[in-house]
């Protein structure tokens, strides 16, 4: 019944707002002078790259109530515990489409499809560590995968600023490799609606697809608990 | 028993079970060796280069062969439920965790030494800067390796396939340590750059998660 209401609500107000986007990128904004309409990715790679930064401070918010209430209030645990397993999806899932996105977008304007430049490289090292935080909530079994993904996620917090540092020392020493035409040299004005449309529509999409991963995964810790319960009811009657 | 003494008996029980083994030590010297070997077949390289790669090399072999030993350092523990007398023994759970850091710095400080030399010989090394500052970087490029690698063996022990999982969650986050102690090698063997910017950065890394894992052991090793 709740994820009714949350696809009910989110559903049609995201695709709204990115058919807007998606109207206003492809349509309204102007082609950019040196890069022409390969420019318009831009619209689709900002926002994912945004969300695929703003997703992992959810999971390690979450990951810190969980380790401090996971013997205090055990309920309040599992939801933080959900909500943290469904922003690491959504942080690599934002991920990959930032990743992929700017490669298709480097490999006509840089002529390259990837460089070990400091942007590329933490996001790549971002990537990296929220795959191994994935994979280690699968290979663990039973209670304690949270507390154990819990640790992880405080880890990855605190590498995360470190490797961007040092990434950026790296790249400092070298000479650092040509990048026409970065966004950063200013966005024109008129480009700026089809930003603001896609991230609002990225964003409430992100939003409402870790609220359905964070409701799936409260269902499927009841029906554990549930289970749990009933087998240890089992043991407790009476033999004849 | 106070905390060094505890450390010390921890420590010491380590040290003698593997002076009589000497599993771990043998496994990550034979393997230290053979990833030299194999690389210097891979590349053969000439002197300028060997001093342009092997510092990468020298910390991936390092990296690949603490792996092997830090498997094993808490599966010792697994026989006859010892770790869970440990988990019910008073002595505070971050001393167990020092000492391990400990002797897995020493096993992997003895590879080191032994390694040094044929790496010289190997790659016919000659260091352009200042050479006895490998005196620092090995010291604290290994202390980082050793501390998450411990700490992450410890987060992996119970799990299925655990010899698998500790490289895929142990990797990622030593990227940075990785790169400091590469560049710091690099630039002490051709001298093109400073190394003091790397060297501090391998201590504030060790400072940092050395203290993240005192501070989380006792969560990890209480896990279900």
């Amino acid at each position: 019944m709740a994820m009714k209401k949350t696809l009910l609500i989110g559903l049609p107000l995201a695709l709204t707002l990115l058919t807007m986007g998606f109207y206003q990128a492809m349509y309204v904004a102007p082609t950019e002078a040196t890069m022409g309409n390969i420019q318009r990715i831009f619209y689709y790679h900002f926002p994912s790259a945004i969300m695929a930064l703003l997703f992992p401070y959810v999971n390690f918010a979450a990951s810190l109530v969980y380790l401090a209430t996971r013997r205090s209030n055990p309920l309040r645990a599992q939801a933080a515990d959900a909500l943290a397993l469904a922003s690491a999806e959504m942080t690599l899932i934002f991920c990959s489409i930032g990743l992929a996105t700017g490669m298709l977008w480097a490999r006509p304007v840089w002529g390259i499809w990837w460089t070990w430049d400091e942007r590329l490289t933490s996001f790549l090292m971002l990537w990296l560590i929220y795959v191994s935080y994935l994979l280690l909530r699968r290979f663990t079994a039973g209670g304690q995968t949270q507390t154990l993904a819990a640790v992880l996620s405080v880890f990855a917090a605190i590498d995360v600023p470190i490797v961007y540092m040092s990434i950026r020392w790296w790249r400092t020493q070298h000479p650092s490799p040509v990048i026409g035409g970065g966004p950063n040299s200013g966005l024109d004005p008129s480009m700026w609606p089809a930003v603001w449309w896609n991230l609002a529509g990225w964003f409430v999409w992100g939003v409402m697809l870790v609220t359905l991963r964070y409701k799936l995964e409260r269902k499927r810790q009841m029906v554990e608990q549930e289970s749990a319960l009933q087998a240890l009811e089992a043991s407790l009657e009476p033999t004849r | 028993m106070n905390y060094a003494r505890v450390v010390w008996a921890h420590l010491e029980k380590d040290l003698r079970l593997e002076w009589r083994s000497k599993d771990a030590i043998n496994g990550m010297l034979f393997f230290s060796l053979l990833v030299v070997v194999l690389f210097s077949f891979a590349f053969d390289p000439t002197m300028a280069v060997s001093r342009q790669i092997s510092g990468g090399i020298l910390w991936v072999a390092l990296l690949f062969a603490s792996v092997t030993a830090l498997n094993q350092t808490w599966t010792r523990e697994l026989r006859h439920q010892v770790l869970d007398a440990q988990r019910m023994a008073p002595s505070p759970p971050s001393a167990l965790f020092l000492s391990k850091v400990l002797a897995n710095f020493l096993f992997v400080t003895v590879i080191q030494i032994v390694l040094g030399p044929l790496f010289v010989v190997f790659y016919n090394l000659r260091a352009l800067g200042q050479g006895w500052l490998m005196a620092l970087v090995l010291p604290l490029g290994t202390l980082a390796l050793v501390v998450n690698g411990t700490f992450f063996a410890a987060l992996s022990l119970r799990t299925r396939n655990r010899e698998m999982l500790l490289p895929l969650i142990l990797f990622p986050i030593s990227i940075p340590a990785l790169l400091a102690m590469v560049q710091a090698t690099t630039a002490i063997l051709t001298a093109e750059s400073d190394p003091g910017l790397w060297i501090r950065m391998l201590g504030g890394y060790d400072v940092i998660f050395l203290t993240l894992c005192l501070l989380l052991f006792k969560t990890v090793l209480d896990a279900e």
